[in-house]
Parts: C-alpha cells; structure tokens; sequence
C-alpha cells in the first residue's frame, strides 16, 4: 500500500479545496466534518503506509514515487515526486497525527468563530504543505510546502484581522521568516549550479563525492541552507516573531508554531545531514545557535505573564535543544526531541487554550490561580505535560529525548563540556519557568470565575497526547535503562549513529542522575519561589537588578528593540527620503504640465459663440498664411 | 462687351466675405448674425461663379447651386434655433446663450 502515499498530501489539499470554495454556504457540522475529516483519513492512509513500510521495507529502506513533471526546461526537470524513508515517515506519522488531534480539538474549540470554515480551509492547507515539505523527493518541491506553511502561518496568525495588531504580528513573523527564506533559496541557486541537480538524494550524493570536507562551497550551501532553517525554527538571530505569533488562535499555536511548522528547520537540517557533515564550522555553528537559543529563550520564558508567551519562548528553547543535538551530530536524537516535543507542546498548548477558554480570554497567569479543583482533565493533562517539557526522569518521554541531547552534546567528537553545561542550565531553567507556569495557573487561590462549555472534543485530544507525552518516550532506551535504541535503529538507515567518543556507560549514568537532579531541583525551586514563599521571589523582583532583569527578559533580550532601531527605523527613513525622488519627479513633471494647460484651455471655453468664431477665422487666417507662405 | 477682370471679381469676393466676418464677430443679435453668414457663403459663391467664367467651365456655376441649396437648409435649422433660443431666454442676444462653458 505504499503506492497510496501521495494521498497523504492530497486529501488534506482536497478538503482545503472544498472548504475554501463551497465553505461559505456548509453548515458548521459539515465544515467540521470537512475539515478534521480529511485530515483524519490523511493520518489513517499514513498509518497504513507506514505499516506497510514497517513490516515490508522497500528497497534501501527508500520508497519514492513520482507523480508528473512539473517543469521541463533544458536538464532542469524538477518531479511532482515524494520520497518515503525513516526520517520523513516518522514526520509524516508525527505531522498528520498531531494534527488530526489538534483539528479535533478546534472543531469544538473554534466553534463560535464567525471564520469557521476559513479557519479550517486555513488548517487544511497548512497540513497539506506540510506534508508536501516533508515528503517532498526534491528541494524545489520542498521549498514550495516551505513556502506554503510560511503563508499559512501569516493567515492564521491575522486570523482575529480586524485588530491591527494581530495583522503587524502576521506580517512580523511572515518578513522575518522571509529573511531566512531568501538565504534558503540562494543556497538552492548554489547547489543547482555547481551540483546541476535538486533532488534530494543525487545533491547529497554529488556533494559527498565532488566537496572534500571544509571546502568553502560545502559551507557556503550548508551556511545559506541554515539560514532558511534559523529563519523558520525560530533561532537566533531570527528568533523575534515567534512570541508575537502567540496572537493567533490557540489550536494554531499548537499545531504550527510548537509541533510542527516551527520544526521544519530541523527537518531540513536532518534531510541535508550530509552536506552539514562536510562543512564542521557550520556544524559548530549550529550547536552554538541551539546552546545560545535555548539559553536565551529559557531566561525570557521564566519571566513572562501571559501564558502563551511563556509556551512560544518555551518552544524556542526546546528548537535549541533540537539545534544543539544536530549540532554535534546527533541526528536521530533531535528527530526523537522533535517527536517528543510535537506531543508535549501540542498538549501544553491545548490546555492552555481550555484555560484561557475557561478565564474568559485571560492570558495572565498572575490573574489565574486554583484551577486544579476546576478544570480537573485540565489539569492533569496539563501537568503530564509539564513534567515531560521538565524532562522528568523516568516516567516521561521528554527526559529520554532530552537525555540523549545532553548525552551527545558530551560525548560526540564535536562536543563540548561547554555545550554540555548549556543544555543542563537549559534544563534547569526549562523545569523552572515551566512549574512556575503550573503553580501560578493551577494552584493557589482561585480568584476568577470559571466556566465553558465541556466538550469530548476538547478533553480526548488532551488525554491522547498525555498518554503519548509519557509512552512516546520508551520507544529510545538509553544503554544504562534497559538498553533498547529502538528509535535510532529505525532512523539507522538515513541518519548516522552518533560515534560516542567521550565517556562510557559510567560516565552516562553520572550524567544521567546529574540531569535528573537538575530537573527536580528546578521543580522544587519553583515550588519555594512560587507556591511556598512567593514574597521571596517578590522581594527579588523588585529589587533594581530584578526589575532590570525582569525587563531585558520580558522584552526577549532586547532583539526586538534592536532590529527596530537598527533594521526598521533606518529603513523607514530611508523610504520616506526616497518618495519624492528623481523618477517620481518626470512623472510628477508630466502630471503638473498636464494641470497648467488644462488651466489655461479651460479659460478660453467662454461659452460665447462669437469668441468661438474668432478663434476659427484667427485659425484659418493663420493657416491660409502658412499655406501661402511657407 | 469686354469681360470685366477676374481680380475685380475677386477682390469683391473678397471684401464681401469679410464684411460677413465682421459681421459675424461684432454682431450680437442672432438673426444679423446668420445673415452675416448668408453674406459670406454669396461671396464664396461669387468666387467659385467668377473663377467658373474665367476658365469658362460650367463648375463655378454648380457650385453656386450647391451653396445656395446649403445656404437654404442652413437657414431653415438656423431660423428654427432662433426661435428655441428665443423662447428659451426671451431674448435674440448670443452672448446670454453661453452656459456651455468650461
């Protein structure tokens, strides 16, 4: 049945077809039935594919299919093909399924939107291109779901557009995004014109035979392509529209910019392995962007109010893990975290979205409190949730994915105690902000009044990806617990096993118990600051370095300050001082001339006939003069 | 008797049509006006009938009927807009019709 995998992309692109064509006159029922339905039979077909690749792997673990030509000019015949290996199945399986839950979930959650079925054509395209990018066989095809995901996160961002400042985030996250996109592309030029081929597989392949490792186009490519990838995963320098795209909807925070869309960067670094394997400063370079990220996203997190902020600078941080781990070469490792992450992000976000359904649009998590007893499903989802972003050892999937980053940062040959110590103050900061997150929303006084309209909907997409933020994990048991690498196996076939050339199985036990106890000691400082003795936390918050503090964090370290006055402003001005200049003049030149003589033609229409007659016997006067003459 | 000179013919031709033109342009009464006008096609037809004897062909002669048959319709639509232009603005003044203007 593996033949049947181009239906994967193609339902979901069907379903956006008829909503966005015929969705004004369905009833709601049927929007909704359109739109999580087509998704849901993309995810089965996906399941049946996978099995089948499973249980009968094709040849070379590969399977790829071509649809049509898309372009034919000279040797440049880019396919309509998609490639099905380890690496984009688990995606796929990843992306259709998060995304048919999380549709669930909207179909109640969005119900009294006016734009319901915009939202969910919306929806529909978005897992349509993301499919495509995934799946794509070459890297023009690629670019073109790349650049489909890019717009529908811009239109679901602006969904709410009738207030400003939802449509500036849109174009915030669509221009900064752009800026990586266009580094993309010209990386795409590079390989075309010295590899002579886009497809996938034959560039990697070309590349490894033609570029000796460290040769400068080798890191020109892999440098542009990182562009691209920055710009999409939200990564330093690039990182500042995420937190503003929290001004979407809920569901959308969810499935784009935490489980799936915001890891296409990931993906591509993963799919481009290769090339990154010949250029090692580039490598070096991701690692530091993911180690520098995770920091700094991590210290914004911890001091944010509004709860989707402190979950989109949470996701920054996570990506960071993710760079970090392809970074130093451990490729399936940052797979298995991005796995991870789309089930524990998507549950956090959701919840959150039950919580501010419930506040009445309240974002403050200063103005929550004592919603345990309330929303029990809630809260309990929500705290599975957490204890897998805090990595919590043993029992959650985040700590085994997480686990195995630390583990590389150390051991790999591009390692680094330093990267190592990164990730671990990441770590501690990550459980921090997150059960800062739980006590101030879920424990405490209750202080506002709570209601919404319980819905299956709502509750069983939570209750899957809890269970799946616990279960998920165990498919990758690291050699001191149990000893089962089920999840690099897989991925053997694609991504290179990491080579462990620091440590052994001691050494990862030790670091194993020092990364537990980081993260329980992160809950449990949360627990003192923020539930125990909240003065001291307050007492910190307003002394002169607290505030400080507190501001340069809150506002993102100052990056959006930043480009404003060195990106925005410069060229704001110069736009103004370019309007009135030499071309527009000819123009505004013609346009003036045009007004004078209308002035003065229009003065000599009297409306008296004999000035008329004057002017025709002056006229052939002159005109007989000229005939004789001249 | 000896044919008189095809320049006096023309020059009479001549002055004609430009008393008619001056009578055109100075006039405001609308009726003189169009018998200005009257004025000036004779003198193109005393011309065309002067150039006609001068060459001694039949055209110059053609043309005057032609001119005195669009002399005759030019008259009869002129002498019904008079009495429009009249009964619009109960007056014969050319410069009080003037709302046409720019």
């Amino acid at each position: 049945m593996l033949h049947w995998l181009w239906l994967v992309p193609a339902v979901p692109f069907a379903g956006y077809l008829v909503l966005a064509l015929a969705g004004a006159r369905l009833s709601r029922t049927s929007v909704a039935s359109i739109g999580v339905g087509s998704v849901g039979l993309a995810t089965l077909v996906a399941c049946g594919v996978g099995l089948s690749f499973i249980y009968s792997p094709p040849v070379n673990h590969a399977y790829s299919q071509t649809l049509w030509t898309w372009i034919s000019v000279g040797n440049f015949s880019p396919k309509i093909a998609f490639y099905l290996d380890p690496l984009s199945l688990v995606m796929t399986l990843v992306v259709t399924f998060v995304s048919f839950l999380i549709h669930l979930y909207s179909s109640a959650f969005m119900i009294d939107e006016e734009g319901y079925s915009r939202f969910f054509a919306y929806m529909n395209l978005f897992v349509g291109s993301m499919l495509t990018l995934v799946l794509a066989d070459n890297f023009l095809l690629l670019y073109l779901g790349w650049e489909g995901v890019g717009l529908c996160s811009y239109l679901l961002i602006g969904f709410w557009y009738k207030d400003p400042i939802n449509g500036r985030a849109a174009r915030k996250a669509f221009i900064v995004t752009r800026i990586g996109d266009t580094a993309f592309a010209i990386g795409l030029f590079l390989l075309f014109t010295q590899l002579g081929t886009l497809q996938i597989q034959e560039v990697m392949q070309r590349a490894a035979q033609q570029w000796t490792v460290g040769s400068k186009l080798a890191v020109a490519a892999s440098a542009l392509l990182l562009g691209g990838a920055v710009g999409k995963s939200a990564q330093l320098p690039l990182q500042t529209w995420l937190p503003d795209a929290m001004a979407g909807p809920t569901p959308v925070s969810a499935l784009i910019h935490a489980a799936t869309m915001v890891t296409a960067g990931v993906y591509l670094i993963a799919r481009a392995h290769v090339l990154f394997s010949l250029a090692p400063a580039v490598q070096l370079v991701v690692a530091i962007i993911g180690a520098a990220t995770l920091l700094l996203a991590g210290f914004s997190a911890l001091v944010q109010r509004d709860i989707k902020r402190v979950l989109a600078y949470s996701t920054i941080s996570q990506i960071g893990y993710m760079f970090l781990a392809l970074g130093v070469g451990a490729w399936s490792a940052a797979i298995f975290h991005l796995m991870t992450h789309a089930f524990f992000k998507a549950l956090l976000f959701l919840a959150a979205g039950v919580v501010i359904l419930a506040m009445h649009e309240e974002h403050d998590m200063f103005k929550m409190g004592g919603l345990r007893s309330r929303l029990p499903v809630t809260f309990w989802t929500f705290l599975i949730g957490a204890a897998s972003l805090s990595a919590l050892p043993l029992v959650t999937a985040g700590f085994y994915s997480k686990d195995l980053i630390l583990w590389g940062a150390w051991s790999s040959p591009s390692g680094s105690t330093w990267l190592w110590v990164g990730g671990l103050v990441g770590a501690l900061l990550t459980s921090l902000y997150t059960f800062r997150m739980v006590f101030l929303t879920f424990f405490g006084e209750v202080n506002h009044e709570v209601s919404y309209a319980s819905d299956i909907r709502l509750r069983l997409p939570l209750i899957v990806l809890a269970v799946l933020s616990v279960v998920g994990g165990f498919v990758e048991l690291p050699s001191t617990l149990g000893d089962r690498p089920l999840f690099s196996d897989f991925m053997g076939s694609v991504l290179p096993a990491l080579d462990h050339v620091r440590g052994d199985t001691r050494t990862e036990f030790v670091l194993q118990i020092i990364a537990a106890v980081v993260s329980i000691s992160g809950i449990y400082l949360a627990y003192i600051f923020f539930l125990g003795r909240r003065p001291v936390a307050e007492v910190f918050a307003r002394s002169t370095v607290g505030t400080v503090l507190r501001r340069f964090w809150f506002g993102g370290w100052g990056f959006d300050w930043l480009y404003e006055h060195s990106f925005v402003k410069p060229f704001v001005w110069l736009v103004r001082a370019n309007k009135d200049d030499f071309i527009d003049s000819i123009y505004d030149g013609i346009a003036r001339l045009n007004e004078v003589f209308y002035g003065l033609l229009a003065r000599t229409e009297t409306g008296k006939v004999r000035w008329y007659m004057t002017g025709i016997a002056v006229g052939a006067i002159v005109a007989i003069a000229i005939a004789v003459f001249l | 008797m000896p044919a008189l000179p095809m320049e006096h013919g023309l020059l009479l031709a001549a002055l004609l049509f430009a008393l008619g033109l001056l009578g055109v342009l100075v006039r405001r009464n609308v009726i003189f006006i169009l018998m200005s006008i009257e004025i000036m096609l004779n003198a193109a037809g005393l011309a065309f009938v002067v150039a006609g004897s001068r060459w001694s062909q039949a055209d110059g002669q053609v043309m005057f009927i032609l001119i005195l048959a669009v002399a005759a319709a030019e008259v009869s639509v002129g002498l019904a807009l008079v009495l429009q232009l009249y009964r619009r603005l109960q007056t014969l003044d050319v410069d009080a019709a003037s709302k046409m203007r720019g």
